[in-house]
């Protein structure tokens, strides 16, 4: 049998890849920081502009205009950047001179995880410890329930980015398990600022559609606008409070504009609805699409303007009647190998 | 430098650990107390006293000797600054082992543990880990109440171990076992507390023989 004696460095050179990716030592980065720094004088001075006030917008309005490029992949395009935006954070080497790694749980694998766990749990036994201190002289403090819609917890992603680490899905609920069983606890107020680096603010509420009020013009009437779109249409709307009825599109009366009765009709229904059909006077310009469409629109645009006059129960019942949604159903775009958006070609058997 | 490193080597208990513990703390910690007949592990039968309705008492002069091999090990491990990683994987006393090692300056693994660990280092957490030079067990079953992964890992890579045995469990593959119980709180929080004493007494000497050599 044949037994290899004698391996080039090559054949016994591992996988490359395996590797992970590149790590930066730290004098890298920071010979990165001054040329970037050193640059961005450069470049100031090229432009003209002053070196000590040269912002990051201008930098990239001036490379923008130095390196025009086509592409439509915005970060595709020549950047000039701070290295800390480029460079992804990255872990330095984990262990000091002697090889003893600096953290203790540095064998675990997910050091920052494991010992982020460790520092709630002991947090977790204090105020257990606390709470039997207290309930021994019965001195326990009544739960008040915390408003919970005004906040939510950290997602798995912003926790990795914190962490510097890969997550696995059950050690980010076992994580958040543990912060719920924190702040249960009748005590666990004691703890709640470092519970609040892990919660987040919710934003604002949803956005309630603010009705505007009545305007008046010169003469003392009471009118209101109102924009509406269909297809490719639009239109804006301006109904005025006293009138017999009069409906003019674009300084045309609507039965020389519209001839046929269907659009007419759409015209006339918000004011049908609401029982005022001849006590409105409209005016309203609109460009764009087809017969249809334009009435749509005109419809949607009259609506909304005539939310101003009326109660919020109406407002409601025109909602719920569909009167003040936009249609979104606009042309569908026709798919290469196929006659049209969904027809296909006729298919032949041989 | 080598008469830092020899001089330790030549007494039977240069740091002393016999003073840390008696049978008495042994006893008063029920380090005694094993499980049931059923459980008992074949291998464990020397280090059994005796079995009282049904339940195996371990025993403790083997115990204290081994012990005090055990400890001695550990406080020369740590006197010639060595890795010592301390494992366990019982939960309830996961906290308390965490907390004892960081407080000798020690390294900790109480969590589950990956395969390539100690096998594959250089491709887990990168070219030039130093692994560790000493293996504690706590508790050498797992949570499947099979022998944990670690001592055979020890083995393969040729890290030495302490462990703390228990009647169900296997002492083959530990260098220096220590049969004991390791599920009562009183008796691990003893272990603790001696494994600590140990590793701080060798740290300490080790600070003081280098004063010495400095200031000749």
């Amino acid at each position: 049998t044949l037994r290899l004696i004698y391996t080039t460095t090559a054949l016994r050179k591992r996988n490359v890849g395996a590797s992970g990716p590149e790590k930066y030592t730290e004098a890298f980065i920071k010979k990165q920081i001054e040329e970037f720094n050193l640059g961005k004088r450069h470049l100031a001075n090229m432009m003209g502009e002053d070196p000590e006030t040269f912002t990051q917008e201008d930098i990239d309005k001036a490379i923008a205009y130095l390196f025009p490029s086509g592409l439509f992949e915005k970060q595709a395009r020549p950047m000039m950047k701070h290295p800390s935006e480029i460079f992804p954070e990255q872990r330095k080497i984990q262990w000091g001179e002697d090889g003893r790694p600096f953290h203790f749980l540095f064998y675990t694998g997910k050091q920052s995880y494991y010992s982020l766990m460790h520092e709630t749990y002991e947090k977790l036994l204090n105020v257990q410890k606390h709470q039997d201190k207290l309930s021994a002289q019965d001195l326990l403090p009544q739960k008040e329930k915390r408003n919970l819609a005004g906040s939510r917890w950290l997602t798995k992603i912003e926790l990795e980015e914190m962490l510097l680490e890969k997550l696995s899905d059950n050690d980010y609920l076992r994580f958040i398990q543990l912060l719920q069983k924190l702040m249960a606890m009748p005590c666990g107020d004691m703890e709640e600022k470092y519970i609040q680096k892990f919660s987040k603010e919710v934003p604002a509420q949803l956005q309630k559609v603010v009705i505007e009020p009545l305007k008046y013009d010169e003469q003392g009437v009471a009118f209101s606008t109102g924009e509406g779109t269909r297809k490719t249409a639009k239109a804006t709307a301006i109904v005025y409070g006293n009138g017999t009825g009069k409906f003019t599109v674009n300084g045309i009366d609507i039965l020389h504009y519209f001839t046929v009765l269907q659009d007419r009709e759409q015209l006339l229904f918000p004011f049908q609805f609401l029982g005022r059909v001849g006590k409105h006077d409209t005016v309203c310009t609109v460009s764009g699409g087809g017969r249809s469409a334009q009435a749509g629109a005109i419809r949607l645009a009259t609506a909304k303007a005539l939310r101003s006059f009326v109660t919020e129960k109406e407002v409601e019942f025109m909602r719920q009647a569909g009167l003040l949604t936009r249609d979104p159903r606009v042309k569908e775009r026709k798919k290469p190998g196929q006659e049209g958006a969904r027809r296909k070609f006729t298919w032949k058997k041989r | 430098d080598d008469k830092l490193l020899s001089e330790p080597l030549g007494h039977p208990d240069f740091f002393n650990v016999k003073e840390l513990f008696s049978l008495k703390d042994l006893f008063d910690a029920r380090v005694h107390l094993g499980h049931k007949k059923g459980c008992r592990h074949r291998f464990m039968e020397p280090y059994i006293f005796g079995c009282r309705l049904d339940q195996d008492i371990i025993d403790l002069d083997q115990t204290m000797q081994h012990l005090q091999l055990a400890l001695n090990f550990t406080a020369h491990v740590a006197y010639r600054k060595g890795i010592i990683l301390f494992v366990s994987r019982k939960r309830q006393f996961s906290h308390l082992v965490e907390s004892t090692a960081r407080e000798c300056g020690e390294y900790a693994h109480t969590r589950y543990w990956q395969g390539g660990l100690l096998t594959n280092a250089h491709i887990q957490f990168g070219p030039g880990v130093r692994l560790p030079d000493l293996l504690i067990f706590l508790s050498s079953l797992n949570n499947v109440f099979e022998s944990h992964v670690a001592i055979r890992d020890a083995a393969k890579m040729n890290i030495p171990t302490v462990g703390v045995v228990d009647t169900n469990c296997n002492p083959c593959l530990i260098t220096y076992p220590i049969p004991g119980n390791d599920d009562s709180p009183a008796a691990v929080e003893l272990y603790c507390k001696l494994f600590r004493m140990a590793i701080i007494r060798a740290k300490d000497k080790r600070r003081q023989m280098e004063a010495f050599d400095e200031l000749r």
